[in-house]
């Protein structure tokens, strides 16, 4: 009798135990709203500021951001995750996200970060083919490094990268720490990067400009929020916002 | 002969000193006899370079060795657990201090199989340790430590792992290989049969010290403790003699063959003691009262132990105890030849 | 009582298989089959596979040649610290192996600590050399701890017998120690492959991404992600059969002691 009543314990331990997990994932403070946004790594100051200034402007509200490879983060949106607005760099990766309306807000073109001191000694495009220069891309699958096969296809310029990274955030980190002499990322990242990289322009960057969409994800619970939030990016503030980090807005 | 073998082991650890000078000369077997814990496995350790000594040395022909590492004693050691490794063959278990030695792989196997055909083992050479049987796994034990040419052998109860019936003949043949040794061997053991077939020269210790020594003939016949004499199967008492009185710790009086004079022992085999109902009247000197304090088989005889002035073993027929009824707590009366005593020095 | 299991156990046990045991039958479903032979074929399936095993294997043999020593230290020798010494050497596997990556870096990269040095001469960074250290880095400890393991439960008489008949220090280790000690040895070579094989973020933050220099399967697999998720399955699957062919062909006697 004794080992029965333990064998039956033992099989309701179980799955208690997961009822309970699950229970607590899916606790939620009823009074607050979230706001859920996913948008591409170069986004992260911009939209970081935006998400403050929505929050004052909306109490009871909190936005929770998601920054990452727009590709990652447009296929986790096909797949069911749980976020109310998508902002991509590149409207390719906005179509992987299957989201069927999104309006270009933003641009960005490309620059060559240099560490500090361009140490490589690099003036423009060309400087990059030099065989004894360690470049950096972003990798072509990405938006950035698709970008950046355009750029040197329009400047006529063959680069032997060392790496391709897997994104423009993990590409300035090697410029920054000197490991790499040059790399091709967006402005606004050099901007972000505030001093610790050099920025250089060129003029075939304007070959190879990306658009940045947004759009409100399908199966958002909170459209009301997310279209605000569009609206407040795609107002004068976002604007200035926007261009102050070194996009273009539309 | 002159000692090759001469040492004065001190070794202090945990709240136990071991202290004791042990001399063996070339081709003698000396033996550590003792009880559990008195420390006859240390000394053994301590000889073979496992166990610093803390203070004392160690002199092997000439030779101060108690400062060198294991490695560098010319020292061979057989195990209580044998320690063959596991993942060697007999062949290769055997070979491994040759070649440890500088012998080149080939000669060194062709020694090991010289060692181990005069073990009588050729026919498992390749035989791995787990695939042999104890008395085996204990000839090649003995032949790995020879294959050395070690000056100084040591066997720590070589003969402790194995059934009755293999000890007899694995003690028969471990004598022959002793004899046939040229160095100095200590073995430790707390079997006594060992001890006496084995042994040139016995060496009781008790925690810690030794407490006699003598030919295996000697020992059993003057025992100077009680270990020893339990282990050789007497009841031995210390008493003080006065002429052929032996007063025995202000209790009782004996009557002993010889004639000595102050502190003895005095010694009788079980099968000396007689026991009667009521007291009796007769020959022998040495008779008291006593308590029946338990009866066990012993062999085709009973072995009872007594209670009284004197705690004394006797043994009887059963043919004796069924006609006197001999129960525990039953009264009864000793008697104890004096013919059969055996007095000695203290 | 042989066979019974009671339930309390077997209800977690069948739901931990499923744990385990469903992502890769979802690998297994999702997979494009009907493409899937020409995309094998594809050079850059071949090359990463390639650089992992290389580089794996590379990476095992470095902690080895590295980490029994050290694993016999940890066991054996008595020293101030080596409790402190332990503990270090537990971090790479509590470090996100990012951030592993960027602390190889700052060592090891041009303007690292050491990297410095010999920048001049050769870079780790950018190499299939790089690849090899990460790797070796957040593998380590796998095989020190469990080589630890089985060095501090081995029986040390029998090196005191080995000692008797005349063995050094270091003929005990080698003849005897390392033999008895060799199926933990090779349990732990075969964790530390195992982590090796699949390491990511410290191999892409140290060594880069590029493809037949530094860019192994898990690389690969990532930025497959990015636009040909099914590409990305099919090099997955790869890499999951090559390590079940591996492991299953891994004796279980050469793994037990």
């Amino acid at each position: 009798m004794r080992s029965f009543g333990r064998r039956v314990l033992g099989a309701l331990v179980a799955p208690v135990l997961v009822a309970g997990v699950l229970a607590t994932a899916g606790c939620a403070n009823k009074d607050e709203r979230t706001l859920t946004v996913f948008a591409a790594a170069s986004l992260t100051e911009s939209f970081g500021a935006l998400g403050t200034a929505f929050q004052a402007s909306h109490p009871g509200v909190k936005v929770k951001f998601n920054f990452g490879s727009s590709a990652t983060l447009a296929q986790q949106i096909a797949q069911g995750a749980p976020a109310d607005v998508f902002a991509a760099a590149s409207p390719a990766t906005m179509a992987q996200s299957k989201a069927p309306k999104s309006r270009v807000f933003a641009r960005n073109r490309l620059e060559i970060a240099v560490p500090k001191g361009n140490p490589g000694h690099v003036a423009g495009l060309k400087d990059l083919a030099n065989p004894s220069l360690k470049v950096a891309l972003c990798a072509p699958q990405v938006p950035c490094g698709a970008a950046a096969v355009k750029a040197l296809a329009a400047g006529g310029v063959t680069v032997k990268p060392v790496t391709l990274e897997q994104d423009v955030k993990a590409t300035l980190t090697k410029v920054r720490l000197g490991e790499v002499d040059a790399a091709l990322v967006y402005r606004t990242d050099v901007k972000a990067a505030a001093g610790a990289v050099e920025g250089i322009e060129f003029p075939e960057a304007g070959k190879a400009i990306n658009d940045y969409p947004i759009a409100t994800v399908p199966k958002t619970r909170q459209y009301a929020l997310s279209r605000e939030f569009i609206d407040l990016v795609l107002s004068d503030e976002g604007r200035r916002v926007l261009s102050g980090a070194g996009f273009t807005p539309v | 002969m002159a000692a090759v073998l001469s040492a004065r082991l001190v070794v202090e650890r945990d709240g136990f000193l071991l202290d004791v000078s042990i001399e063996a000369a070339a081709g003698e077997v000396v033996a550590l006899l003792g009880p559990n814990g008195a420390g006859k496995t240390t000394a053994l350790r301590a000889l073979a370079g496992l166990v610093r000594l803390s203070r004392g040395e160690i002199v092997l022909d000439g030779e101060a060795i108690h400062e060198h590492p294991a490695e560098r004693r010319s020292v061979g050691m057989v195990f209580q657990d044998y320690l063959l490794f596991p993942h060697l063959s007999a062949l290769d278990n055997v070979a491994f201090g040759p070649r440890c030695q500088g012998t080149p792989k080939a000669r060194a196997r062709d020694q090991a199989r010289d060692w181990l055909e005069r073990v009588g083992l050729g026919a498992h050479l390749h035989a791995r340790p787990r695939e042999l049987s104890g008395g085996q796994a204990q000839r090649v034990a003995l032949a790995r430590a020879l294959a050395v040419r070690p000056r100084l052998l040591l066997l720590d109860e070589p003969l402790a792992a194995l059934d009755a019936h293999t000890r007899l003949e694995v003690r028969a043949g471990l004598r022959r290989h002793l004899e046939d040794f040229g160095g100095a061997t200590v073995l430790v053991t707390h079997d006594p049969l060992d001890a006496m077939v084995l042994a040139d020269r016995l060496v009781v210790v008790e925690n810690g010290a030794i407490v006699q020594q003598g030919s295996p003939a000697e020992v059993a016949r003057q025992p100077r403790t009680d270990y020893v004499a339990r282990l050789v199967g007497l009841n031995l008492y210390r008493g003080v003699a006065a002429g052929h009185r032996v007063t025995i710790a202000g209790a009782l009086t004996l009557s002993a063959a010889e004639e000595l004079s102050g502190p003895v022992f005095v010694a009788f085999p079980p099968s000396a003691v007689a026991l009667f109902r009521t007291r009796p009247d007769g020959t022998p000197r040495n008779t008291w009262a006593a308590t029946i304090a338990g009866v066990e088989r012993h062999g085709d005889q009973f072995r009872v132990s007594l209670d009284g002035p004197l705690s004394v073993s006797a043994d009887v027929t059963a043919a004796a105890v069924a006609d006197l009824g001999l129960l525990p707590a039953q009264e009864v009366w000793v008697a104890v030849k004096a013919t059969e005593t055996h007095a000695y020095p203290a | 009582m042989r066979g019974r299991t009671p339930w309390g156990l077997a209800v977690p046990a069948v739901a931990g298989m499923a744990f385990l045991v469903l992502p890769l039958a979802g690998l297994l479903v999702r997979a494009p089959w009907p493409t899937l032979l020409v995309r094998l074929a594809e050079p850059r399936v071949v090359e990463a596979l390639r650089l992992s095993l290389l580089t794996a294997t590379a990476a095992t043999a470095l902690c080895l040649v590295l980490g029994v020593p050290l694993a016999w230290l940890l066991a054996r020798a008595a020293f101030p610290g080596r409790g402190l010494v332990r503990a270090l050497v537990t971090v790479p596997l509590v470090l996100p192996p990012v951030v592993g990556g960027v602390a190889l870096l700052l060592v090891f990269g041009r303007n690292g600590l050491a990297g410095r040095w010999f920048a001049g001469v050769f870079s780790l960074p950018f190499t299939t050399a790089g690849v090899v250290v990460a790797e070796a880095f957040v593998a380590m400890p796998f095989l020190v701890i469990s080589v630890e393991g089985t060095l501090r439960a081995a029986d040390l008489r029998y090196e005191e017998a080995a000692a008797t008949l005349g063995a050094s220090r270091w003929t005990v280790f080698r003849r005897v120690t390392l033999p008895l000690v060799a199926p933990g040895v090779t349990a732990g070579a075969v964790l530390c492959w195992a982590r090796a094989l699949g390491e990511f973020g410290a191999t892409i933050t140290f060594a880069g991404n590029f493809p037949g220099t530094t860019q192994t399967m898990p690389l690969a697999v990532y930025l497959a992600l990015e636009n040909d998720p099914d590409a990305a399955i099919v090099l997955s699957l790869v890499l999951l059969a090559v390590c079940v062919a591996v492991l299953a062909a891994l004796r279980d006697r050469w793994i037990r002691a």
